[in-house]
């Protein structure tokens, strides 16, 4: 049974300016011991995905679909069950984990505090517990009094891994944990990250716009642009063989050293994200696709089956998917 | 000044003629903050050295980049070649001549770009007056056809690739998107006409989709107007697909420096080596990742500056080559050990004199 599903999943943000479809229609399926990547540029949804699967969107934000966490529909809890679920079920590291620290009280006790909300362990017990969760992150458990100021950044980013398992949930949502973090520090945090996902078996939402991580970390990967899905499939296979134009741009975005191929040949994607509130009709990429043709601004393309181990891909130039989309290609 | 319009010109990498820039022996020192306590008691503050000693040529129509960790030194770098940081010691030579206290030709000769655009305009100017602000500063525009201020704007936003540039005029930063503000710093640079663009992370605030363009525009700066660009960067993919040379910081000093395809491909510095090896790579592989913390340059330890985290002396690779007690208490600089590639390690001198010495493989596609 997955851990996570989520199934057509609609989120809209009410503002002044009129409603922003952030998410529009999206499937996720996470595994016990699995991570799913999802990749996208900024302003594609991919962190209101994050907030959404446990509720923590402004009031008023409109979402629809259904979101089932072990077995239990997130969008129809209560406030008490909701609080409960919340770091037991699944908890979330963010990106700024300097300022997600509160600065004038010690890490150990802001650890402790998820541990007797929770009622997992009493205050002792807790203090025993945290020093094991510091340990499990790399950090000597004597940092247990430590101020966040005391800490680096990749330490304070080991403290927020320590916390987010801190209940045992069976999901951890990373959005884009080591953006803000130095290379070598960036590489030392994911290797805890890995670490303990492979040891403890944890299903893991792994969101962020640098493809290069998730080649590392997930084993499957989805590719999000304007609110959907356009991708998804084994990581490996989504990244050396894309199906689609925007993957393959952001797979080229990502220079491979010693590659002759990118030598003095940066690439990238022209034109600019779309607006949220002006999505482009039919394929939402078509503007900046250097494959679009005449079918593209007209129909809108689904997720047609793309290759072996249940790849897919949202695309017209996929075998079989103008026919399927009722389409003729001139 | 002459009119540079978009011609490609002959570069003549690594010919021997006068480097445009020089920086000689760059050292940097920020004064250690002391609490009054510590004062009173008679502690003495401990000054961080940034940089330590720095030595760096561009030549002329070049993309060097100088890589590093946080902390390593390299924005200090920068700000100091551009002036706006005081230098402890050392020289810095534009064109063979050394700065004088006077600034106002040289800023306007070399330009800077910074890491996050969005700070870097001011969010109540049109892009209009952000591009003719330097020209107006050093009173570049003559008035005559072809040199009036509207002029020269439009070509520095056209050659920034905002076309039409008159479409931009009028807008604010907030109406533009990341990476077309990032062009419109670029745009500021231009206006002027530099010779030198100094870019401080150009793009790692940028989306990585974005990123490719701005590189792709720095890299057509270069080659039509032959301006030399250095790119201060933490990712050596980047400097992979711009540079011609990389330059590898580690605590306050250059450790290795030369030809991209060689530094990138044959590394003899361990802490290069370190470097290349938490480039996230396809397949997932458990790779060797430096332990410890980005280092402190308040604390600068002896010997090889590079030794208490050092691989190759951990491994016992530096004790089998006879160079570990070395590599705890001799401090060394840089050696030439291939043509044109020079790195500061004990280890790697050994191994170049064993007959590494290899023929540069500099086949490229």
């Amino acid at each position: 049974m997955s851990v996570l599903s989520a199934r057509d999943l609609h989120v809209t943000y009410r503002t002044q300016g009129g409603d922003v479809p952030a998410v529009r229609g999206v499937d996720l399926e996470i595994e016990r011991g699995q991570v799913l990547g999802l990749a996208g540029e900024s302003g594609c949804g991919k962190s209101t995905i994050a907030a959404a699967l446990l509720r923590l969107l402004p009031r008023g934000t409109r979402v629809t679909g259904q979101i089932v966490l072990d077995g239990e529909d997130v969008l129809k809890m209560q406030g008490r069950r909701l609080r409960a679920v919340r770091w037991t079920g699944a908890s979330i590291v963010f990106q700024g984990a300097m300022h997600a620290l509160n600065p004038v009280r010690r890490i150990g006790d802001q650890i402790a505090e998820a541990l007797t909300i929770h009622a997992v362990a009493r205050e002792r017990e807790a203090r025993v517990r945290v020093g094991q969760l510091l340990e499990q992150v790399g950090l000597p458990p004597r940092r247990i009094d430590d101020y966040p100021h005391e800490l680096s950044g990749g330490q304070k980013q080991r403290v927020m891994i320590a916390m987010a398992l801190a209940c045992s949930p069976s999901l951890v949502i990373a959005d884009e944990p080591t953006t803000a973090l130095d290379v070598m520090v960036q590489a030392q945090v994911l290797s805890v990250l890995k670490e303990l996902q492979r040891d403890l078996g944890l299903a893991m939402l792994f969101i962020t716009h640098d493809l290069s991580v998730l080649v590392e970390v997930s084993d499957k990967l989805a590719v999000m642009y304007a609110g959907k899905i356009v991708e998804d499939g084994p990581t490996n296979d989504v990244f050396f063989d894309p199906k689609h134009p925007y993957t393959k741009a952001l797979a080229a975005a990502f220079p491979q050293i010693g590659d002759a191929r990118f030598r003095g040949h940066p690439s990238g994607l022209g034109g600019d994200p779309p607006d949220p509130q002006q999505i482009p009709s039919g394929c939402p990429f078509h503007p900046r696709c250097d494959f679009a043709f005449d079918a593209c601004p007209t129909l809108v393309p689904d997720l047609y089956p793309a290759g072996e181990n249940g790849r897919r891909a949202a695309c017209l130039l996929v075998e079989g998917a103008l026919a399927a989309s009722g389409g003729v290609r001139r | 000044m002459s009119d540079v319009d978009v011609q490609p010109s002959e570069r003549q990498p690594g010919s021997d003629q006068v480097p445009v820039l020089e920086v000689r022996d760059l050292e940097v020192n920020f004064a250690g903050r002391l609490g009054l306590l510590s004062g009173l008691i008679g502690r003495k503050s401990r000054d961080a050295r940034a940089v330590d000693g720095v030595d760096l040529t561009l030549r002329r129509g070049e993309v060097l980049a100088l890589a590093g960790e946080s902390g390593c030194g390299k924005t200090t770098t920068a700000r100091a070649i551009m002036g706006l940081i005081q230098p402890d010691a050392g020289q810095i030579l534009f064109e063979g001549k050394r700065l004088g206290r006077d600034l106002r030709s040289y800023r306007r000769r070399v330009q800077m770009v910074f890491q996050d655009p969005t700070g870097s305009l001011n969010p109540r100017q049109t892009i209009y007056e952000i591009v003719a602000e330097g020209l107006r500063i050093h009173n570049v525009s003559t008035g005559e056809p072809g040199h009036t201020e509207e002029e020269l704007v439009s070509r520095a936003l056209s050659r920034a690739g905002m076309r039409p540039p008159e479409r931009f005029f009028l807008l604010y930063p907030h109406e533009l998107s990341g990476g077309q503000r990032q062009r419109v710093v670029i745009a500021g640079a231009l206006a002027l006409d530099p010779e030198v663009i100094v870019a401080d992370e150009p793009v790692s605030n940028l989306d990585a989709s974005v990123r490719g363009e701005i590189l792709r525009l720095l890299l057509q700066l270069r080659d039509t107007l032959q301006i030399s660009i250095l790119i201060v960067t933490h990712d050596l993919g980047l400097a992979w697909t711009v540079a011609d040379r990389v330059a590898v910081m580690y605590l306050g000093r250059i450790v290795e420096i030369g030809p991209a395809e060689q530094v990138l491909t044959r590394p003899m510095h361990p802490y290069t080596r370190a470097l290349l090896d938490v480039v996230p790579e396809a397949g997932g592989v458990d790779r060797p990742v430096l332990a410890g913390e980005p280092p402190d340059p308040t604390n600068i330890p002896p010997g090889c500056r590079f030794h208490p985290r050092c691989p190759a002396l951990a491994s016992g690779e530096s004790a089998r080559a006879a160079v570990d007690g070395a590599c705890r208490t001799e401090d060394l600089g840089l050696d030439e050990l291939r043509p044109q590639h020079f790195a500061a390690c004990h280890l790697a001198s050994v191994v170049a004199s064993e007959g590494d010495r290899a023929p540069a493989t500099t086949d490229r596609a």
